[in-house]
């Protein structure tokens, strides 16, 4: 097993867009026996309204964003016995089905990975500074936050 | 102090980042947000739903009651939506 602080952990928060196959390969190593990604993706209309989404604008906290990712990322690996992680979050104007987000996880064995992969996207979600605007056929809106997002964090405060 | 405002609280206050010096008034983030609503109407709807606004002091998250110094950073913005 990986000393903590030598588990290869690579954070980007960048405009352009990623190539899955690739993170995967650079997450891989002699010792891997399982990667699990999430990958988030754009929806084409407004669940709760129907309405079309044409595109949204991402911001962030640049700073901070990178230093609560890097926090999840450093709690997730104390939990479960991890090898490399790779979280990659979009920021700017994205369009319908766009990827927005990667989050991948290598493991020797699958549980590990899939559990991690799910913690750092639920705090990632609640704690990483990032705000969306919804540009649809009518208006702008900015996303409200979600409480199912927070809800979904409490699972992890339980064990 | 650099103040730095993200999404709608930045659309309301107007800037997305201000300098100023901090008045010995102010010790907690709760003086500040006084202060800054006492100084200018444009502060007031930022700041109107209070439990919506988050606070980062030099770029952790933050209490209402945390002190603050002239030479933090901080930052108010919304709960995230990312992801």
């Amino acid at each position: 097993m990986k000393k903590k602080d030598e588990i290869p952990i690579i954070i980007k928060i960048q405009n352009n867009d990623f190539d899955i196959s690739k993170e995967m390969k650079k997450l891989q190593t002699n010792e891997t026996g399982a990667i699990v990604n999430f990958v988030g993706i754009v929806r084409g209309k407004d669940e709760k309204t129907n309405e079309e989404i044409y595109s949204m604008t991402l911001e962030h906290y640049p700073g901070m964003t990178e230093l609560e990712i890097e926090d999840i990322v450093k709690d997730s690996t104390k939990r479960w016995e991890i090898e490399a992680v790779t979280v990659i979050h979009r920021i700017g104007k994205l369009f319908s089905s766009d990827q927005i987000v990667f989050v991948g996880v290598a493991s020797k064995h699958r549980q590990n990975a899939f559990d991690a992969c799910n913690y750092i996207m639920d705090w990632l979600k609640t704690k990483a500074p990032f705000w969306k605007i919804e540009e649809g056929s009518k208006e702008k809106k900015w996303v409200e936050f979600n409480s199912s997002d927070s809800k979904a964090t409490r699972k992890w405060e339980q064990k | 102090m650099i103040i730095k405002y993200f999404s709608w609280i930045r659309e309301y206050v107007g800037t997305s980042e201000e300098e100023i010096i901090l008045p010995d008034s102010v010790s907690t983030i709760d003086d500040l947000i006084n202060y800054l609503m006492d100084s200018n109407e444009k502060y007031k709807p930022a700041f109107l739903k209070r439990d919506l606004v988050k606070i980062a002091v030099n770029k952790s998250y933050s209490s209402i009651n945390t002190k603050i110094y002239n030479k933090d950073e901080i930052a108010f913005f919304p709960p995230v939506t990312g992801g």
